[in-house]
């Protein structure tokens, strides 16, 4: 399932880093500690994070990452956008907490569709 | 700019400490640079994560590090040598989950006394060494399959 199909399913405002929305997602991480993520998350997986600063492009770009979204519809700030689309790493965000839309991207993930 | 000679490549870099905006710099140039060299993708991706553990921690904690890159057959080696207030005990600061980060570094997720633990997971030999007001010195190294 790519990211694009993710977002559609889940109704996901896309903040940038369009071209890259075909990208495949081969699971996820949800967290807010920079290098959990660097140790624990792994290549293709879309991470689910409340951190909006630029920080965060550098670290889903480091671990080739599929793509972040943004919780409680967090705004990314704008270096944090100008950096994803230089970088091509799509931002997404939603209005769920973390707890529910790590559940809902799981179900799409494991539900084999 | 680097040097290449016959499977041998070096490049040093400067990080500025106190500077979150340009944290992740030097270690994307690394993975680009390792990239570009033809090494095995798992190999770099550890080579990225340990690089911007430290580069992290110079910009968390240091006035600023000089970071040597060195590509030998066989290894990546990257030195982070950084002029700073230094770590009283090694021993702690290596413990999962300690941390002397302020509020400000904490706020954006950095801080979580992980850093260290990634480096040292991530890398198939690290040392550290630290001088109190004088600064640190890591040394990581990551191993490649010898061709």
């Amino acid at each position: 399932m790519n990211i694009e199909a993710i977002g559609a399913a889940l109704g996901l405002e896309v903040k940038c880093g369009r071209e890259s929305l075909g990208k495949n997602v081969t699971g996820g991480y949800t967290g807010d500690l920079l290098s959990d993520v660097m140790g624990n998350a792994k290549e293709g997986y879309i991470w689910i994070t409340r951190q909006v600063h630029q920080n965060i492009v550098a670290v889903a770009s480091l671990k080739e990452l599929a793509g972040i979204i943004l919780i409680n519809a967090c705004e990314p700030a704008r270096e944090t956008l100008e950096k994803a689309e230089a970088e091509k790493i799509p931002i997404l965000v939603s209005d769920l907490p973390a707890f529910e839309l790590s559940g809902r991207i799981y179900n799409l993930l494991t539900s084999g569709s | 700019m680097g040097e290449t000679k016959a499977n041998l490549y070096s490049e040093s870099f400067q990080i500025e400490g106190g500077n979150f905006n340009s944290a992740g710099i030097v270690s994307t140039s690394i993975k680009s640079i390792l990239k570009k060299l033809g090494i095995p993708g798992d190999i770099v991706r550890k080579a990225a994560i340990v690089s911007y553990e430290a580069e992290i921690n110079v910009v968390s904690y240091a006035k600023k590090a000089v970071v040597n890159l060195t590509v030998k057959p066989g290894a990546v080696l990257i030195d982070v040598i950084d002029e700073g207030q230094g770590i009283p005990n090694i021993d702690l600061a290596m413990q999962e989950g300690y941390s002397t980060a302020d509020h400000r570094i904490r706020e954006m997720g950095f801080g979580a006394g992980m850093g260290l633990c990634n480096i040292k997971n991530y890398s198939d030999d690290f040392h550290i060494a630290s001088e109190v007001g004088k600064g640190t010195h890591l040394k990581m190294t990551i191993q490649t399959p010898s061709t």
